[in-house]
């Protein structure tokens, strides 16, 4: 029986603040997975700390809340132990891009079969709104003390640069839009990552719903939602040859256009590569048989008894 | 008895560790027992390293603190081993140096160089390698002078290979082969040892091996006669000769751990790099196997993928030394409060901070047991030697499925560069038992921490068909969702913490301390520290002196206190010996069982210990002499 949306959704109270953006991201994943008739017991999502940390709860599929800015190193080692799971992996942009910036640099460079999204609203909310790495430098949402005296980092521009084979932006109030950007990272043969822009209702009173809708702009004539989409606008973000002048053409491209902000945002896809091989291929050079017999399936004992072989190693240290 | 010292030493980088893998090979191939440690600078390429092997025609476990014939090729082994050689042993050195002055050597550390100097003043020596040497002979100790660039020269011309005058590398094997020649050990197992060591390319192969029958052939004309004969004796059968890391390396792919990540850290990648280079593998009536191993950006990733992995159902480990286990301790929590089951093989070494980064140290137990904020049963168990290692890992492996808590494997340094004869491992000894994870879900409201019974909840995992569940690092219900809850907070904590009485009932005594002789003097130990107190036992034992006993605490974590208790038993006198300043394990002793500690031997030098410096102290304990506590000093 195909599976529909309300079979990935789970009957924990959802606590985070009316009109929180996440709503929107928790919603299109389940949709994507319905719409992908991703089996619940084939899919797990991982998540960090944080309010978008819970949203692992939230879905009806194996739900794994990690810690702090590493929820990208449990879900590589899922994915490299068990290559047929569905892995997405989800977090703040203060898990993502501050305490774990590490881990999301590193995940690019390894292009890992997974999907990263962060949901972007340059707060940390859950300890009360500071500043998160996303924030714009002199910025002063309400709850900070005094402006914020750092200059922000370019998730877009920090993933193409770091590898990911993937980059797209998403809105949080476009549901099917996001959906849709969700199915493509999910189905992309590498690291996908996802960055959404996602309203703090409670934190953020700078970059909010209104203001994306451009509400705040003082000639009512001219008055335009900041966002728009790319793929409206005849933007090809894909790599369609293996060689290197056309993928310069395209990595600079998608640098240049994640520089957009202020009047008008671009959401859609920014970058994609699938000319590239993926993790579990480079390891498929030296161990042929990993994608049939990856370390989740492999029979390590019979009754009891190990069945590993180890008989050439140990004849080799013999004297 | 045979019971030989032979050291070498040199720049780091210079082949020193090619020299030492010959010899060891030689004699194990000749039927000796082994044991070997290096000792090196945190440095890639000239500070000084070097590499001590005892060979004996009966099992050691450790080295001796002083030296039968030591080999150099460079001033500054002469300068910083002299002191530590045998009446009757032998120095071979390069005759281009004699005249070498401490204050040429560059890389003779000022400490050291000052101490050298008080040393050799005292006796009116002057500060030169012919001075330092005139010392030794004062000692007994006979000199055999060679210039290693006429060797070289001489061999040129005999092979009609200009180049090899220039090949200082070289000095290595012809330090290995006169010291062979020196010995009488039969030339066709020298050149067959080099031939396998350098397997890799033939024409340095047979480069090495002319080398080697030339320098062999020269010992006597140029040395004439040693006090010591190695011409082979007895091999046992089945005897294996091992580094220190393939214990655990080759008990992980027994054990059929099938993921390990890490970053790279002394002394523990070793293992890793070993695992990587062998990480296909045959499986009887299946197809073939593979470990994933992943090179991460840091520890706190290699603990995140190892337990993402295990969340499979994989079994997974990870192999890091103190500082990396530092970063490690929130996730070690994390794998606490979701009851993975993981395997952290901690190889340490001399901390705190980055410390002595290549030198030896047990000084990670406290911080192995308590790593982590909160509370959450963990095991933390010790292997004694490499042997040992081999089947600890397995059990390892085994007592984290069986409790579904992580284990933190206690190596060390003094293991881990160690090369070493003991009989060979053994998988049909090893089980495996994967406690209660789930191959198929025939409950119909699976609940991942369902409460009751034992305490221990079957495991489903990431990818079992129906086998759905939540974790969370926040306290969670049965099924694994965020609770604050003050009640569910209680019962989970309990059923966590129950665990830890099963461990103690549950694991065998044998596997969690052994009594290896009882005594009116009763020694307690952890870890590496077993080879030299078994051979200082030994040693007292040959001088008449049969009332000292030795257990090995094998289980740090639950602690095994009315075990512990009952080995020591009604000990007169108790002595702790470990390698930190703390005595760790002293403090868990009298913790846990009611009864103090008399005497404490430690060390903190980033030198192991051996077994004389062990045996003199425990000398002085039995005669009424020694200090409540003593610091052991020896080693460069």
């Amino acid at each position: 029986m195909a599976l529909k949306v309300a079979d990935y959704k789970t009957d924990v109270h959802n606590d985070w603040c009316p009109g929180c953006g996440d709503f929107g991201i928790v919603n299109a994943i389940q949709m994507a997975l319905a719409e992908m008739g991703v089996e619940r017991d084939q899919a797990a999502i991982f998540s960090g700390v944080g309010c978008s940390g819970k949203t692992s709860h939230y879905i009806n599929t194996y739900g794994v809340h990690t810690l702090h800015g590493r929820v990208l190193t449990f879900a590589q080692g899922a994915k490299v132990a068990n290559p047929d799971l569905t892995v997405v992996a989800v977090g703040g942009d203060g898990d993502g891009l501050g305490i774990g910036a590490g881990h999301f640099v590193a995940a690019g460079r390894r292009d890992i079969d997974l999907t990263y999204i962060i949901f972007d609203n340059g707060v940390y909310g859950l300890t009360k709104g500071q500043a998160s790495p996303t924030l714009k430098l002199w910025e002063k949402p309400k709850s900070l003390p005094k402006p914020n005296a750092n200059y922000s980092v370019n998730p877009i521009g920090l993933a193409i640069t770091s590898g990911f084979t993937f980059v797209a932006r998403g809105y949080s109030y476009d549901i099917r839009h996001l959906k849709s950007l969700i199915m493509q990272a999910v189905n992309h043969k590498g690291t996908s990552f996802l960055d959404v822009l996602q309203p703090c209702p409670t934190y953020n009173d700078i970059n909010t719903r209104d203001w994306y809708a451009g509400l705040d702009m003082k000639e009512a004539a001219s008055r335009h939602s900041r966002i728009y989409k790319l793929e409206e606008s005849g933007y090809d973000p894909e790599v369609h040859y293996a060689g290197d002048a056309e993928l310069d053409e395209k990595l600079s491209q998608a640098l240049i256009k994640s520089l957009d902000w202020g009047e008008k945002i671009p959401i859609g896809v920014f970058y994609k590569n699938e000319t590239i091989s993926t993790f579990s291929q480079r390891v498929m050079d030296y161990v042929p048989n990993y994608a049939e017999n990856p370390p989740a399936r492999q029979k390590i004992s019979q009754d009891g008894v190990p069945t590993a072989d180890v008989s050439g190693l140990l004849d080799s240290l013999i004297v | 008895m045979t019971d030989f010292t032979w050291l070498i030493g040199g720049p780091q980088g210079s082949g020193v560790e090619t020299a030492s893998t010959i010899f060891c090979r030689v004699c194990a191939k000749a039927g000796y027992q082994i044991f070997g440690k290096r000792e090196f600078h945190s440095n890639i390429k000239g500070e000084h390293s070097y590499f001590e092997v005892r060979v004996a025609d009966h099992p050691v476990r450790s080295n001796t603190s002083r030296v039968n014939l030591m080999v150099s090729y460079d001033a500054e082994t002469v300068f910083r081993h002299y002191p530590y050689m045998y009446p009757g042993g032998a120095i071979i050195y390069d005759s281009d140096m004699a005249e070498t002055e401490t204050g040429d050597v560059s890389t003779l550390d000022r400490y050291c160089r000052e101490r050298l100097h008080q040393a050799i003043r005292k006796r009116g020596a002057p500060p030169t390698v012919r001075g330092v040497l005139d010392l030794a002979s004062q000692d007994g100790v006979r000199l055999y002078p060679v210039s290693f660039k006429d060797l070289l020269a001489d061999l040129a011309e005999q092979q009609g290979n200009p180049r090899l005058r220039v090949m200082r590398r070289m000095y290595n094997v012809l330090g290995v082969s006169l010291s062979m020649g020196l010995v009488g050990m039969p030339l066709d197992l020298l050149l067959d040892s080099v031939r396998a060591v350098f397997s890799a390319k033939q024409v340095v192969a047979e480069l090495n091996a002319n080398a080697a029958r030339s320098a062999y052939g020269r010992t006597r004309e140029m040395f004439g006669e040693f006090d010591y004969s190695l011409a082979g004796t007895d091999r046992v059968p089945g005897t294996a000769l091992v580094q220190g890391h393939q214990g655990t390396a080759i008990g992980k792919l027994v054990a059929g751990c099938r993921f390990q990540s890490y970053y790279p850290i002394t002394p523990a990648s070793d293992e890793s790099t070993y695992l990587e280079a062998n990480d296909t593998l045959t499986v009887l009536h299946d197809r073939p196997g593979s470990i994933s191993v992943v090179q991460t950006e840091d520890e706190i990733s290699a603990i995140g993928m190892m337990i993402g992995s295990a969340l499979t159902g994989t079994r997974s480990a990870t192999s890091t030394s103190g500082p990396g286990f530092s970063l490690m301790s929130e996730a070690l929590g994390w794998a606490g409060i979701n009851e993975v089951p993981v395997v952290i093989t901690l190889y340490q070494r001399s901390g705190p901070s980055t410390g002595l980064p290549t030198r030896h140290g047990q000084d990670d137990l406290m911080t192995a047991i308590f790593a982590g904020h909160g509370e959450f049963p963990r095991i933390v168990y010790a292997s004694g030697d490499i042997e040992e290692s081999f089947y600890d890992t397995c059990l390892c492996f085994n007592y984290s499925d069986i409790y579904q808590v992580p284990v933190i494997h206690m190596m060390d340094k003094f293991l881990s560069s160690a090369t070493a004869t003991c009989p060979a491992f053994d998988p049909s000894r090893v089980t495996i038992d994967r406690g209660k994870l789930l191959s198929r879900m025939d409950e119909p409201e699976y609940k991942r921490f369902k409460l009751g019974g034992d305490g221990i909840s079957p495991r489903s995992y990431l990818g079992l068909k129906d086998g759905v569940f939540w974790n969370t690092g926040d306290e969670s219900d049965e099924e694994g969702h965020i609770s604050e809850d003050p009640v569910v907070r209680r019962e989970m904590m309990d059923k966590r913490h129950s665990r830890l009485d099963l461990i103690l009932e549950g694991v065998p005594d044998g596997e969690k301390a052994v009594r290896h002789a009882g005594g009116e003097y009763m020694v307690i130990s952890w870890g590496s520290t077993k080879g030299p107190i078994l051979d200082a036992l030994e040693m007292l034992r040959q001088e008449g002196v049969s009332n000292v006993g030795f257990v090995q605490v094998k289980m740090l974590h639950p602690f095994p206190a009315d075990l512990v208790g009952r080995l020591v038993g009604e000990a007169k006198v108790l002595i702790d010996i470990e390698s930190n300043q703390t005595a760790q394990l002293g403090k868990l002793y009298t913790q846990n069982v009611i009864r103090g500690i008399d005497h404490y031997i430690l060390k903190y030098t980033g030198r192991a210990m051996t077994c004389d410096e062990i045996r003199d102290s425990l000398r002085d304990i039995i005669s009424g002499m020694a200090p409540v506590r003593r610091v052991l000093m020896h080693g460069a």
